[in-house]
C-alpha cells in the first residue's frame, strides 16, 4: 500500500477509510490527541502566556501601579529613549541605558555561572558516591534531599543567622580555627555579600543536581562498566571516558533546568541580602522598579528583557550541545 | 590457550549459595558450553572464570596457576556479553580498539589487529559506523571481534544469541563455530540455555543444575547415555519420552526413557494407543500417541505426515535405545 500523507489524503479518494463520511483513524487520533492536550494548553495559555503577553505589552506603555489601566502606549521609550536638547546635547534614557539595570545583569549572569558549575561538579560527586552500593544508602539518599526540601525563605532566614556577623556561628568557627582575625559580616559586605548567596545557593541545590544525575547514572548498564573492567581500563579513565559521555545528556538538561533556575534567582537574594548592590539581580531590580519605586511599565521593560535573556541562553546552549531533548538519538 | 581448572569452586551470596562446588577441568583450545536451566548458576560460573565475581571458596587456576585473586584483565580472558556491551558513543573501530588504546599499545599494531578482527568477521566496512547504527546481528560481530582484538586465551561468551532472531541466532552460530575452528588453540567457554546451541557447538557440554555439576562429556556421549533423568530430559528436542508405572516395571526400571526417533509404529507392537495430536516439520513429522501414560508419546517419523489424527497405532521401542532408571533417577547398567 503506498503511504498516504495525512495533508493531502483527504483530497485523495481515499482506499483507507472504509465508510464514506467517518473519519480515517488517524484523524480520530489527531482529534483525541487534542482533546486530552486541551486542558493543559488552556492552563498554560493563562498562566504562562497570558501574563508574559501584558508584562510586554505594560512594558511599552506608561503604567504605573496606581495606573495600570489607563496607560498609554509610549514605544519603545522603556528600554531607550533619545532626546535631543534645544543645547545640541543627546540624552539617552530607559533600561537599555541603566547602569543599575546592567550591574543586575551582571549579577545574575556571575551568580548563574558560578553556581551552576559548582552545583553541577558537587552534584556529580554526590551521585557518583550515591550510585555506588554501601549500606544505608537509601537512608542516605533520602537525607540528602534535605537542603533542597526546605523552603527557601527558611534556608535563607537560617543561614542569614549562621552568617550573622555579631552571633553566627560561621564566624565563631572560623575564629577558633584561627583562619580569620575579625568577623566578618558577610550578608552586608559587599566583598562577602555574593559569595555568602553563592554558598547557600550551592549548599541548597546540590542535592537536586546530585538526584537528576544520578538518574542518568543508573541508566549506564553495568554491562559497560564490566566490558571496561575486563579490558583493565582504569577507573578514572573508565568515568571520563565511557561514564560521562554517557550521561552527558542527562547533564545537559539538569544545566538547563539548573541555569533556567538561576537566572530568574529572587526570593534568596531578597532575604539573604536585601539591598545590596552587589547581589541585585535581574528579577530582584524589576521588582524593585515595579512596586518600590511605582515605575511600573519600567519594570515590565526589565521582566521582558530578563526573559529575552533566558530565552537566548538555553537556546544558545542547547545549541552549543546539541541536547536532544526529544530523546530521539540516544538508545 | 589457556588450561582450566576448578577446584572444588563455591560461590555465595550472603546465606544463598549460588555454586555448589564443583570440579571441572577445561582443556587447551577445547570449547566448553555450561547449559542449564534459567538460575542454575551457569552465569555466574563463567563470571568466576572472568574474574567479574570472587570465588568463596575453592580454587582456579590458568595453566597451573592459581587466579582466585587475579583482576579480570590479567586473566588474559575476553567476554562476550549478552547484551554486547558495545559503548554507544564511540564507533565501531574505537570499540574494538578501546582497550589497547588505553593500554598505550603502538598505534600500527592496534590498527592491524582491528582490521584482522574485523575482516574476520566480515565487519570491515562498518569500522565507521556507530553501534545504534548496526543491526542486531553486526553489533553481536562488533563484540565478538572486540573479544578477538584482546588475543586472549580464553573466550567467554554469555548467552550471545539469545537477543537474535531464529534465523540469525542459526547464521551467527554457524560463525562462532568457524572462529572456534580458525583460532583452535584458544579455549572458549560458552553459555546457554538452549541445548541446540550446546549440541551444535560444543567440543564437551558441562550440563549444571542448582549450582551443581550434573554431566560432563561429548555431545553423543549426553545424548546417548545421560547419567540421570535430568540429562535426559534436557538434551534433546523434542524431550525424551518418559514412561512409568507398569509399562516401566515390565522393563524392570521405575522410569524408562525413549526417544521420539527410536520408536517404530508396528501393529503388534506392546504400546497401543491413538494419535492425539501431530505436528508436520515438513521434513519429518511428530505423532503424539496417548498409550496410557500422564503424557503422550512422541514418534519422530521422517517425511511428509500421512497418519491422520485419532488412528489406532501399535508402538514398538527399539530395545537397544531404551534407558532404564532406577528410584534414585540415576540409570539401570544392564
Amino acid at each position: 500500500m503506498p503511504d498516504i500523507n495525512p495533508n493531502t489524503a483527504p483530497a485523495l479518494a481515499t482506499p483507507a477509510e472504509p465508510h464514506k463520511g467517518s473519519p480515517s483513524l488517524q484523524r480520530q487520533r489527531q482529534r483525541a490527541a487534542f482533546w486530552f492536550l486541551a486542558p493543559m494548553l488552556i492552563a498554560l495559555f493563562c498562566v504562562a502566556a497570558w501574563p508574559l503577553m501584558r508584562t510586554i505589552y505594560f512594558s511599552l506603555t506608561d503604567a504605573t501601579l496606581s495606573n495600570l489601566y489607563d496607560a498609554k502606549f509610549i514605544g519603545f521609550q522603556n528600554y531607550l529613549q533619545v532626546r535631543e536638547l534645544s543645547s545640541g546635547r543627546t540624552i539617552y534614557r530607559g533600561t537599555l541605558v541603566d547602569p543599575d539595570w546592567w550591574n543586575a545583569v551582571w549579577n545574575t549572569v556571575r551568580f548563574s555561572v558560578v553556581s551552576v558549575a559548582f552545583e553541577t561538579v558537587f552534584g556529580l560527586i554526590v551521585a557518583l558516591v550515591l550510585n555506588a552500593e554501601f549500606k544505608g544508602r537509601g537512608f542516605v539518599r533520602a537525607a540528602i534531599l534535605i537542603p533542597w526540601a526546605i523552603p527557601t525563605i527558611v534556608s535563607a532566614k537560617m543561614w542569614g543567622w549562621m552568617l550573622n556577623d555579631q552571633f553566627g556561628i560561621l564566624n565563631d568557627i572560623l575564629l577558633n580555627l584561627g583562619l580569620i582575625s575579625q568577623r566578618i559580616a558577610w550578608t552586608a559586605s559587599t566583598e562577602t555579600a555574593m559569595k555568602a548567596v553563592l554558598i547557600v545557593d550551592i549548599w541548597k541545590t546540590t542535592p537536586f543536581m546530585a538526584l537528576l544525575i544520578l538518574a542518568g547514572l543508573q541508566m549506564v548498564p553495568r554491562d559497560m562498566y564490566e566490558a571496561a573492567k575486563i579490558d583493565g581500563i582504569h577507573p578514572v579513565k573508565v568515568f571520563f571516558k565511557v561514564t560521562l559521555p554517557l550521561i552527558r545528556p542527562a547533564l545537559m538538561v539538569a544545566v538547563i533546568f539548573r541555569m533556567l533556575d538561576a537566572l530568574r534567582i529572587f526570593d534568596l537574594v531578597y532575604v539573604l541580602t536585601p539591598n545590596s548592590s552587589a547581589t541585585k539581580t535581574m528579577s530582584v531590580i524589576s521588582r524593585e522598579n515595579m512596586i518600590d519605586f511605582d515605575k511600573f511599565a519600567y519594570g515590565a521593560a526589565q521582566s521582558t528583557l530578563l526573559f529575552g535573556i533566558i530565552a537566548v541562553f538555553v537556546a544558545a546552549y542547547i545549541w552549543i550541545g546539541k541536547v536532544d531533548l526529544s530523546g530521539e538519538k540516544s538508545r | 590457550m589457556a588450561k582450566i581448572e576448578l577446584n572444588n569452586v563455591t560461590k555465595s551470596y550472603g546465606a544463598v549459595d549460588v555454586i555448589k562446588g564443583i570440579d571441572l577441568t577445561i582443556e587447551k583450545g577445547e570449547f566448553m558450553v555450561f547449559v542449564g536451566p534459567s538460575g542454575c548458576g551457569k552465569s555466574t560460573l563463567l563470571r568466576l572464570i572472568s574474574g567479574l565475581e570472587e570465588i568463596t571458596t575453592g580454587d582456579m587456576m590458568f595453566d597451573g596457576q592459581r587466579v582466585n585473586n587475579v583482576v579480570p584483565s590479567e586473566r588474559g580472558i575476553a567476554m562476550v556479553f549478552q547484551s554486547y556491551a558495545l559503548y554507544p558513543h564511540m564507533k565501531v573501530y574505537d570499540n574494538m580498539a578501546f582497550g589497547m588504546k588505553l593500554a598505550k599499545s603502538d598505534k600500527g599494531e592496534i590498527d592491524r589487529r582491528v582490521r584482522n578482527a574485523a575482516k574476520m568477521l566480515q565487519i570491515d566496512h562498518l569500522l565507521d559506523r556507530l553501534p545504534r547504527q548496526l543491526s542486531g546481528g553486526q553489533r553481536q560481530r562488533v563484540a565478538i571481534g572486540r573479544a578477538i582484538v584482546r588475543d586472549p586465551r580464553v573466550f567467554l561468551f554469555d548467552e550471545p544469541l539469545s537477543n537474535l532472531d531464529a534465523a540469525l541466532r542459526v547464521q551467527t552460530r554457524l560463525e562462532i563455530a568457524k572462529l572456534h575452528h580458525d583460532m583452535n588453540d584458544v579455549t572458549m567457554i560458552y553459555v546457554t540455555h538452549d541445548q541446540v546451541e550446546a549440541m551444535t557447538l560444543a567440543d564437551r557440554i558441562a550440563v549444571l543444575r542448582d549450582g551443581k555439576l550434573m554431566q560432563v562429556g561429548t555431545p553423543a556421549e549426553l545424548y546417548d547415555n545421560p547419567n540421570s533423568i535430568f540429562v535426559a530430559g534436557f538434551i534433546g528436542s523434542p524431550k525424551m519420552n518418559f514412561i512409568t508405572g507398569e509399562k516401566a516395571q515390565a522393563e524392570g526400571a521405575t522410569t524408562l526413557g525413549i526417544r521420539a526417533e527410536h520408536i517404530d509404529l508396528d501393529e503388534g507392537g506392546p504400546w497401543q494407543g491413538e494419535v492425539v495430536h501431530a505436528e508436520d516439520l515438513g521434513s519429518d513429522h511428530y505423532l503424539f500417541v496417548d498409550i496410557g501414560t500422564d503424557e503422550p508419546v512422541i514418534v519422530r517419523r521422517s517425511g511428509k505426515l500421512n497418519v491422520p489424527l485419532g488412528t489406532r497405532v501399535g508402538l514398538r521401542p527399539r530395545p537397544q535405545d531404551l534407558h532404564r532408571f532406577g528410584p534414585d533417577e540415576k540409570p539401570i547398567r544392564r
